[in-house]
């Protein structure tokens, strides 16, 4: 599971999906989230990523990871391919 | 290369730049943006009050013209009296109700040396939304199904056809959601009153709506193609803002469409993506839409390219477009002197 290749992402948290003409505003954990996907991390050092930056417990910081992932599938802006 | 540009006299209808937008105002920014010739604006309008007749920066000289229902000879008659003052050496019609007149008349328009670029009538006839349901199942292309009614009592039990809620639409303008029979009565009274018969009952395709306009050579080539996402709607369906995309899907859509219709000139579909992804026709209009203009921002200048083939000149299938870029309408109101409205008005031209 990655980040379509074809969706830009500022370094402000503006997504946009060039195919569907669709565009989003991340804040700053999902976009921390994506970029840490765009750089090929796992879902544990993402989580470990997130419990540094915004002192919360794996927990918490994994729920949150699940919950953006669902909405990032949902809005269509993963692919499967190379699963 | 501006000093040996030649100099075309193109003459542009629909200045109507209202809520509900006609194309000309945008299609002469396109003309007035044309790298390989130099034009003067012919303005063609209907009403005073269009206005493209007093934005003179891009309308060089406005003449009304008789409305469609006058008939062509009127509108001959009408063409011959500009065509003696002004010499135009193209016409580019860009409402739907005014296409057939014009289409009657390309022969005779040619002889006097106006030269236009228009769909042929079996096209034009095919694409016409009581027919759009069998153009597109003889071609493979998923248009929701159709129903042509003439009269209220055709209506009734209309939901054995359709699910709630569907559409009902005019024949040429129009169209309302009607959730139950008393919208659908109600709609058919008020679009009918404005449009006139058929009405058209349409099965409602849940999605986003996306449209594409293009330009098709004739041959079966499409020689322009730019997919646009509505971002901002009107209450009358209009978009107020979209972004070009880059969708494949949409750009073969309409090089099959192209390529089956050997469609001439240019053209704009209406399409709506289910949830599943799939593209549904809902409509396809022959001509450029109000838009226009994000084509000629993203490097299709199609108004330009309609220009050259109304004149026989070549034009290369353009094979880029910027993606990701937005047109954002605006309204703005322009002072216009009282006696530019009494002279469009008592005089038929300005």
């Amino acid at each position: 599971m990655k980040i379509k290749s074809n969706i830009a992402i500022s370094d402000n948290g503006f997504v946009f999906n060039p195919v569907t003409g669709e565009s989003f505003t991340a804040n700053p954990t999902g976009l921390e989230i994506m970029n840490q996907m765009r750089r090929g991390a796992s879902a544990p050092q993402i989580v470990e990523t997130l419990c540094n930056m915004f002192q919360v417990e794996p927990t918490q910081a994994e729920r949150d990871l699940q919950d953006f992932i669902e909405m990032m599938r949902q809005y269509h802006l993963l692919t499967y391919d190379e699963e | 290369m501006t000093k040996n540009r030649p100099k075309l006299t193109i003459g542009v209808t629909g200045l109507n730049a209202i809520d509900s937008p006609g194309p000309g105002v945008a299609v002469i920014r396109g003309l007035r943006e044309a790298e390989s010739f130099d034009c003067r604006i012919i303005g063609l309008s209907y009403e005073s009050l269009e206005p493209g007749i007093y934005m003179h920066h891009l309308v060089d000289k406005t003449y009304q013209i008789p409305y469609p229902s006058a008939g062509t000879e009127a509108l001959m008659q009408r063409l011959q009296y500009i065509q003696q003052k002004e010499k135009m050496d193209v016409i580019i019609p860009n409402f739907d109700a005014e296409l057939f007149s014009f289409m009657r008349l390309s022969g005779t328009l040619r002889s006097m040396g106006i030269n236009t670029f228009l769909p042929e009538n079996e096209q034009f006839e095919a694409r016409q939304k009581v027919n759009l349901y069998n153009f597109g199942k003889e071609h493979g292309i998923s248009v929701p199904p159709a129903k042509v009614i003439y009269t209220l009592g055709e209506a009734q039990n209309i939901d054995k056809d359709f699910d709630w809620p569907l559409v009902v639409k005019g024949k040429y303008y129009d169209a309302s959601l009607a959730y139950n029979p008393e919208q659908v009565r109600s709609a058919f009274n008020k679009i009918s009153a404005k449009w006139g018969l058929p009405i058209i009952i349409q099965k409602f395709i849940h999605g986003s709506e996306y449209n594409v306009t293009g330009l098709g050579d004739g041959q079966g080539n499409t020689l322009a193609a730019v997919p646009m996402r509505k971002q901002y709607i009107t209450d009358k369906g209009k978009a107020w803002g979209g972004i070009s995309i880059a969708d494949e899907k949409a750009i073969e859509l309409t090089r099959h469409f192209v390529k089956a219709s050997r469609w001439r000139g240019p053209f704009e579909l209406e399409l709506m993506m289910d949830k599943e992804g799939q593209y549904h026709l809902l409509e396809i209009n022959p001509r450029m839409p109000a838009w226009i203009y994000l084509a000629v921002g993203v490097g299709q200048n199609i108004p330009e390219a309609v220009a050259r083939l109304a004149m026989g000149w070549p034009v290369k299938p353009f094979e880029h477009y910027e993606v990701g870029k937005m047109f954002v309408r605006y309204s703005w109101d322009m002072i216009v002197d009282i006696s530019e409205f009494e002279t469009i008005s008592t005089q038929g031209e300005l």
